[in-house]
């Protein structure tokens, strides 16, 4: 059992103003040490996007911070709440404040467009019909799905489900919404209708985001900070002018797209 | 020489051959710990009265009504060959009128809910442990977890709940169809008289009896339940491990359901002895 795993859960004061602090997190999978001592913290309203080579834990990192992985070691605290060593019903507090969009879009199979991004709503206890629509079609209206909403996911390409997955994320006005890869399997039209979104959540609402992203474009115009992730620990932390005029090979060789030092 | 070739070559696959007990004992205390872990879960979800009875009643019709069909069939063809294999034997030793009367038993004590708990485990159970291994190798499970929704709340209570239900229902079907075939075989193959079936049947059968078939029902229904939703929460892997769950959800599930019933047919005899009214 990890040292953290054993305290209770706990309040922490937000001593600096961040909503997302994690402290020391470290995570193995068998012999494989994917996380080795993170430390990163965000402010309220901040958009990091975390960069890095496949398979070097940046959606296991995100998951530590909704509670789908508990850390071996280190904090997660959001909300000034501490995470780690939470059980799964004592989660409900933080999972009210942040939603994800993941990877494959994870949509209700037996479940419509309209019923999958209306399910948030209608398990926080919403029970106005009316309300609920209006906020459905003005959740797909922002990922222009509007005329898609009587489909299954099954009829859906890969960018629609991704759509939708978003429209659920965004739905009930979180405090932060963390994105894993948002922009993969989209056009470029489709990628930017989704960056310009987040950016919309961000002013109209001041959300905070996390996106995992390869989409090197998108960072320049969504991010205010990008952290890469590399061999376990964050290897760049910085704006994104500092990304680019960053000197070191490891990382000008990720954002180039170059393959000749990646190991 | 043979039999040393192949340990050498098993060896580095199967471990220390001294170590293998421990480790069958490991994962079996591990299951039973992650089954405990879930009925706790379960009950946590039962008290919080947050039912989705919308959800119980699709499941309703999932689990009861569209298992009929194969608990019916199984039901009719069971008591039509039970009837067709005792009656010649029973003529032998002069006591035939008596087939109703011991099909009847035989029906609602042991034949009617095994039965109809095998059928349901093969269809039900897969079904389960298919569907929900499914919605958790797609992150499904997760989505539900990150949009504040307990998985057991949302995918195993309903289908508790509505399991709890039906199967007692699926039974007294199992029996009722295996009873009028056994009457058919009886009365239409055999030409025994109607009264001489019926009146026997109904001298040797009770509430008892039929209580004990409701009873056994109730409890595959749980045991069916846990195993499958077990195996679908557990699963990993993708596409095979969802395969691999479904099978160990109808192969646990029934195995369990045959030792369990010994175990219970033995303490409900000692509650409703055979032949008191």
């Amino acid at each position: 059992m990890s040292e953290h795993a054993a305290t209770s859960p706990s309040s922490v004061p937000a001593d600096n103003g961040h909503f997302i602090e994690l402290r020391g997190v470290r995570k193995a999978f068998g012999a494989q040490e994917v996380l080795r001592g993170i430390d990163l913290s965000l402010r309220h309203g901040e958009t990091l996007c975390i960069i890095g080579p496949s398979g070097e834990g940046k959606t296991v990192l995100m998951k530590h911070i909704i509670g789908l992985i508990q850390p071996d070691s280190g904090d997660v605290i959001v909300g000034g709440i501490r995470v780690n060593g939470l059980r799964e019903r004592e989660m409900a507090p933080i999972r009210r404040k942040v939603s994800m969009l993941f990877q494959g879009a994870a949509l209700f199979d037996n479940l419509t467009v309209a019923e999958n991004v209306a399910f948030p709503l209608w398990e926080r206890g919403l029970r106005d019909r009316s309300e609920i629509d209006r906020r459905v079609r003005e959740a797909l209206s922002a990922v222009d799905l509007t005329e898609h909403s009587h489909k299954y996911p099954t009829n859906l390409s890969g960018g629609m489900r991704k759509r939708t997955g978003i429209a659920r994320a965004i739905i009930d006005h979180s405090e932060c919404i963390l994105y894993d890869e948002p922009n993969s399997g989209l056009d470029p039209i489709g990628s930017d209708i989704i960056d310009r979104m987040i950016q919309r959540m961000q002013r109209r609402f001041g959300v905070t985001s996390i996106i995992v992203t390869h989409d090197m474009r998108s960072i320049g115009k969504i991010a205010d900070r990008v952290a890469m992730l590399y061999r376990g620990v964050l290897h760049f932390l910085g704006s994104p002018a500092e990304l680019e005029r960053c000197a070191d090979p490891i990382v000008q060789n990720f954002i180039h797209g170059r393959s000749d030092t990646a190991a | 020489m043979v039999a040393w070739w192949g340990f050498l070559i098993l060896m580095p696959q199967i471990g220390n051959p001294l170590a293998l007990p421990g480790r069958v004992m490991l994962h079996f205390l591990v299951y039973l710990g992650q089954l405990a872990a879930l009925c706790r879960e379960l009950w946590t979800a039962l008290c919080s009265g947050v039912w989705r009875l919308r959800l119980v009643a699709q499941q309703i019709v999932a689990i009861g009504y569209g298992s009929q069909g194969v608990v019916i069939v199984t039901g009719a063809f069971t008591g039509a060959v039970f009837t067709f294999q005792t009656y010649a034997k029973f003529k032998d030793f002069g006591v035939e009128t008596t087939v109703g009367a011991v099909v009847s038993v035989a029906l609602c004590r042991e034949l009617g809910p095994v039965l109809a708990g095998l059928m349901v485990a093969g269809r039900v159970g897969a079904a389960m442990a298919a569907d929900i291994g499914t919605m958790k190798v797609t992150e499904q499970v997760d989505a539900l977890r990150v949009m504040g929704v307990h998985p057991v709340d949302y995918l195993v209570l309903p289908r508790f709940l509505a399991m709890m239900i039906s199967m007692p229902f699926l039974v007294a079907e199992s029996i009722s169809f295996g009873l009028a075939a056994s009457y058919a075989v009886s009365t239409l193959g055999y030409e025994m008289p109607s009264a001489w079936y019926v009146t026997h049947m109904l001298e040797h059968t009770n509430m008892q009896d039929l209580s004990i078939g409701m009873i056994k029902g109730f409890v595959f229904g749980i045991i069916i339940t846990l195993i499958s939703c077990h195996q679908g929460l557990m699963a990993e892997n993708g596409a095979v491990g969802v395969g691999a769950g479904t099978t160990r959800a109808v192969v646990i599930s029934s195995l369990v359901m045959l030792i369990v019933n010994f175990f219970l047919s033995v303490l409900l005899n000692y509650i409703f002895p055979i032949g008191t009214a």
